[in-house]
């Protein structure tokens, strides 16, 4: 009568089963492959009629800058956005992620949608992936209720701030937020302040550099500012261009294929539209 | 740096550590009671330097009046973070370094530079015995003349600036030095930003207390001001109701 029990597919949150086995082969002496994380400065400050969001526009992978001008501020909803560092995938697919349900959630409800609502679904999945998916974000908006600015931890914690900052130069912004921050700041102090902020950690932190984006989010408007500011311009250019004449490079041996040979061409009709 | 780690060269398996002899190890493991940031920039007329006064037992304030800035000579002054008992051995050298300097008495007397120099020799070499001092130190001076600020730190790294700091102080404090530091600044102008920095870490290191010394080194001499607090502003509206706009979240 009593059965063993029967194997139930998994409900959702992180599956921890190949945990034993990872820890037998890195015992063994087998070296895991490490992920790769994005340093990254981004910030969020509430002023007087809403919220701004900067970021930095570097991508690392390890030592090397793999992306010059990536963005870090993701679009949620016309009225929310939400900045994210960590490892680069977890971010960009957590926020797509709760962009769509956020969207299905406007259809369904037939109203603006509300920080606290992309709040509770950010937290609710990262903390059943016990912070294995990396994303640390700044989420901020306007609603109904008002401005609002939060940060997410990979966990699933959360707080609501009038200025946060996350990343590796998170340090450095913070020091600029904690010694200009004053509350019901203005527009134009308050974009100072942020890309103030973000050139800190441009400058400070080797994670995070190239240009400023920011975001102004404000009651039934927003500004998505890409580069707001490009501190790092090329500085040189050889003034003669850069053309590398034949004989430059020392030809060591030349095989030609002729693919012809290999290429059978068949007549045939045009693909259908 | 944290505590918990051991230094290096712990064998796992051996309760000799390092050493190959029998008995206890006497080489520096970890660091027990803590100093936190020094800073230091230098103005127009000489250089100024900065800490609090707390000496940090791991996560506890042990103790909250530990000078953390020492003079040493007529034209020197020393400031240390990390453990407090190596900076107490750290002043027992330079103490005897300055007595026989004066014991020379030929007119002359050891430069800043000259210091910073003997103390990164002595950081170095004993960080190449496995057995370091476990400080950052900042030095700063003025002779001839000549403003000399410098940081030596516990394997050896030593280099001068215009504006140091150590520790965390490298994290919060630089930035905003790196932004508002000018050629020239006057004493108002230098203890105003000193101020600045040292509230930015009050509010975000946490093993900074609001309790905290500003030295001031010119061609005149040096001077240490007593210990005192500075102004915090914990009154934003946002912190005294953080959910308002979301009640029962967090």
């Amino acid at each position: 009568m009593a059965e063993a029990a029967i194997a139930l597919p998994p409900k959702g949150g992180f599956n921890f089963d190949l945990c034993k086995r990872n820890a037998m082969l890195e015992k063994n002496g087998i070296a895991l492959p490490r992920f790769r994380k994005t340093g990254t400065t981004i910030v969020g400050l509430v002023f007087k009629d809403g919220v701004i969001l900067g970021a930095d526009t570097r991508a690392t992978e390890g030592e090397i800058v793999c992306d010059k001008n990536c963005e870090k501020i993701h679009y949620m909803a016309p009225n929310i956005y939400c900045c994210g560092a960590g490892t680069a995938a977890d971010t960009e697919n957590v926020t797509d992620m709760v962009r769509s349900q956020l969207e299905l959630h406007r259809y369904a409800t037939n109203r603006e949608s509300r920080v606290v609502t992309a709040l509770t679904m950010l937290k609710t999945h990262l903390f059943g992936y016990r912070g294995q998916v990396s994303a640390a974000l700044v989420l901020g908006g306007v609603d109904v209720t008002g401005p609002h600015l939060h940060t997410v931890y990979p966990h699933g914690s959360t707080d609501t701030l009038p200025f946060a900052t996350m990343g590796s130069g998170s340090l450095a912004a913070m020091s600029v937020f904690e010694s200009r921050y004053k509350e019901d700041m203005d527009k134009e102090e308050g974009m100072e302040i942020v890309s103030a902020a973000i050139c800190a950690g441009i400058f400070n932190d080797l994670g995070s550099g190239s240009n400023v984006d920011l975001c102004i989010l404000t009651k039934g408007k927003t500004e998505y500012l890409r580069n707001y500011q490009k501190p790092n311009p090329r500085s040189y250019i050889r003034s003669k261009g850069y053309d590398f004449a034949r004989g430059h490079t020392a030809i060591l041996s030349t095989r030609i294929t002729p693919l012809k040979d290999q290429v059978t061409i068949i007549e045939g009709d045009a693909m259908e539209e | 740096m944290t505590g918990k780690q051991p230094y290096v060269g712990q064998a796992l398996d051996s309760p000799h550590a390092f050493t190959l002899a029998p008995g206890p190890t006497k080489h520096t493991q970890y660091p027990y009671v803590t100093g936190t940031s020094v800073l230091g920039i230098k103005y127009k007329d000489g250089v100024l330097i900065a800490a609090d006064t707390a000496g940090s037992y791991g996560s506890t304030v042990r103790y909250k009046s530990v000078e953390r800035l020492k003079t040493c000579g007529k034209h020197c002054l020393i400031g240390a973070s990390g453990e407090i008992s190596d900076f107490q051995q750290i002043l027992s050298y330079v103490d005897k370094l300055i007595l026989n300097d004066y014991m020379w008495d030929d007119g002359n007397n050891l430069s800043p530079r000259d210091i910073h120099n003997y103390l990164t020799r002595i950081m170095y070499n004993k960080r190449n015995s496995f057995d370091p001092l476990w400080n950052t130190l900042v030095i700063g001076g003025v002779k001839n003349g000549e403003k000399y600020l410098g940081v030596v730190t516990m394997i050896g790294v030593h280099y001068e600036d215009n504006h140091v700091a150590s520790g965390f102080g490298n994290h919060l404090a630089r930035p905003i030095f790196r932004d508002e530091w000018h050629e020239n600044m006057t004493l108002e102008e230098g203890i105003q930003l000193l101020e600045k920095a040292l509230t930015v870490l009050f509010y975000r290191d946490r093993s900074a207390i609001n309790k905290v010394q500003v030295a001031n080194i010119t061609a005149e001499g040096i001077n240490i001001s007593e210990p005192y607090a500075l102004k915090t502003n914990w009154d934003y509206k946002a912190f005294k109701n953080p959910t308002a706009g979301a009640v029962g979240s967090w």
